[in-house]
């Protein structure tokens, strides 16, 4: 589904951040992306996403080469790739409910047409009662399993996430595994960036450890 | 999503589900940019001044324009005639013939005397109320309206006044209505520089003010770009909200300028027929701003509001290609 072959990533006139990368992500795969802090984890999910292009190597997404992808091709590519940012990214000026319908809305849909997945999603991320809430008096958390399902909301084929459970403790971080692999389980490929040790050995699944530029995979 | 939802998580869901919100559920969907912010209410007040002063400027210049072609069309086609007083002369006598020497010419509409209360009135300003016009040697005039497609014959004129009123001259305002066209098209050339500026500087300060409104908005940019919104979504919302809040500034200080129009034809249409309201009469008229003057304010006003709608989409486009460029080796 994605293909890496010999990506390099550097940032201005910087060292190269990532060197000689190559990898692939299968359909409904399961894996952790971890290193230490400033490894480039979230530079590498960046490229996933297509917000960064890499400095050199091949970047291959369902099929198609990043080179050929146009600015206008971007939005279709995003709708099948979920991200949740390390920072959550939400719209402190909306509802929760608004949030997670965010990327349906833009796209011109209905509010009728997508508010019962909404509010389902919700309620699966057991947010159900905090459907109103604004993001600034949410936990953190909380805030994590709004990203979530605005992520998940047009049902991805792959789902990003960074750090997600940085914010939390470690019984809430325990049952957003396993959401995540529920959601694997259900068909969408999933690749979490993380650097929690804890949280890897809980599920046996494919590790690729990011250190000093280069890629390294345990299956 | 129907089927994600299995049991499997139950853990999260301690808490029995609340019945559904129904006053919540139907109010109407969140603005994708936020209503009402500092930067924004900023905007609407740098964007009301600016349109404010540039319909001032604008009522200034057409009235200076209208005055100045009116006074061309009214001095052209009026001629005096001067009768100083001198001794042996029975004024209002001599007044009549004059005036019905020149109604004897063609191309003369029409001769009118100045009667004694409205020149006391000319010259209460300079010798104040309650003139005795008897007691001073003051020259009285004859205003000769003229057709101006067929002028008199002034030179004939001018030769029968003599003979006939010794004390009498005739002025076909030649000198001023030369003079005065020179001095108009200068007047007006000078407002339409001023002008110029003042609308240069509404177009600097309106669009640079959007911009700063739109900088605290690079994080919706971002978050809407990134769950897939189309760039021509993104900058028709921010330019609907930036029209309308661009549309509400402009036509406050439109509305203002027009009111302060209206407020000076009110109190010129009022002072009429006083020694200040026949100055300011003299010279701009009856001080109203036409129609056109009022169109100018509306077309400033669409101008200003489609001017800031124009800026927040542009800065939205330019700032996603930015986002979208950054490949890392020119990040
Ligand atoms: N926009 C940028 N411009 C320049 N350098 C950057 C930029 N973003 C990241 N870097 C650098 O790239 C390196 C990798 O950063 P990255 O955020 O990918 O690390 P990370 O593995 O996600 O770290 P963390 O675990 O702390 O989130 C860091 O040295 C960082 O300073
Ligand atoms: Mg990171």
């Amino acid at each position: 589904m994605i293909r890496f072959e010999n990506v390099g990533l550097r940032y201005g006139m910087g060292p190269e951040i990532l060197r000689d990368v190559s990898f692939t992500i299968p359909q409904r795969s399961f894996q952790f992306l971890s290193g230490p802090s400033g490894a480039g984890k979230t530079s590498l999910l960046r490229l996933l996403f297509l917000s960064l292009k890499p400095t050199r190597g091949l970047v291959n997404v369902f099929g198609r080469d990043r080179a050929t992808i146009t600015r206008s091709d971007l939005p279709m590519f995003r709708r099948r790739i979920g991200i949740v940012f390390q920072d959550f990214r939400l719209l402190d000026h909306m509802t929760t409910y608004e949030n997670v319908g965010l990327p349906l809305r833009v796209r011109g849909r209905s509010e009728a047409s997508y508010k019962g997945d909404v509010i389902e999603l919700l309620k699966w991320v057991g947010l159900g009662d905090r459907m109103h809430a604004m993001p600034p008096v949410l936990s953190g958390g909380e805030k994590q399993r709004v990203a979530i399902a605005r992520a998940l909301i047009e049902q991805p084929e792959i789902l990003l996430a960074d750090e997600p459970t940085g914010n939390v403790d470690p019984p809430l971080a325990r049952r957003l595994l396993r959401l995540f692999i529920e959601l694997n389980r259900l068909g969408t490929a999933v690749v979490i960036a993380t650097h929690d040790i804890a949280l890897m050995e809980q599920v046996d699944a494919r590790r690729m450890i990011l250190a000093d530029g280069r890629l390294h995979i345990h299956d | 999503m129907t089927d994600v939802a299995t049991d499997d998580l139950d853990e999260f869901r301690a808490e029995p589900m609340p019945a559904r919100n129904r006053s919540a559920s139907r109010r109407k969907p969140t603005p994708i940019v936020p209503p009402r912010n500092v930067a924004g209410t900023a905007l609407a007040i740098v964007i009301g001044i600016m349109t404010f002063l540039s319909c001032l400027t604008l009522g200034a210049v057409s009235l200076v324009r209208d005055s100045a072609s009116r006074w061309e069309v009214q001095i052209a086609s009026e001629a005096t005639i001067q009768i100083k007083p001198a001794d042996e002369l029975d004024m209002e006598a001599a007044l009549e013939k004059a005036a019905a020497i020149a109604s004897g010419y063609a191309g003369v509409t029409e001769a009118r005397i100045v009667d004694r209360a409205a020149t006391a009135r000319l010259l209460e300003p300079w010798l104040g109320e309650g003139l005795d016009l008897d007691q001073l040697p003051v020259p009285r005039l004859v205003v000769v309206k003229i057709d101006k497609q067929h002028l008199p014959d002034f030179t004939g004129l001018r030769i029968a006044l003599a003979d006939a009123l010794p004390t009498a001259s005739l002025d076909d305002h030649r000198t001023w209505v030369d003079r005065l066209v020179a001095m108009a098209h200068t007047t007006v050339a000078i407002g339409f520089a001023v002008l110029s500026l003042m609308l240069a500087a509404t177009v600097l300060s309106v669009v640079f003010a959007t911009r700063g409104a739109m900088s605290g908005n690079n994080g919706i940019i971002e978050v809407l770009h990134f769950v897939g919104a189309e760039g021509r979504y993104i900058a028709g919302q921010f330019r609907r909200h930036f029209l309308v809040n661009g549309f509400r500034g402009a036509a406050i200080g439109g509305l203002a300028a027009a009111a302060t129009f209206a407020a000076f034809s009110l109190w010129s249409a009022r002072n009429l027929a006083t020694p200040q309201g026949d100055q300011a009469n003299a010279l701009f008229g009856s001080f109203s701003i036409g129609v056109n003057g009022y169109l100018g304010v509306l077309l400033i006003v669409l101008v200003v509001s489609f001017l800031t709608a124009a800026t927040s989409h542009i800065t939205v486009l330019a700032y996603l290609s930015e986002l979208d460029s950054k490949s890392a080796s020119e990040d």
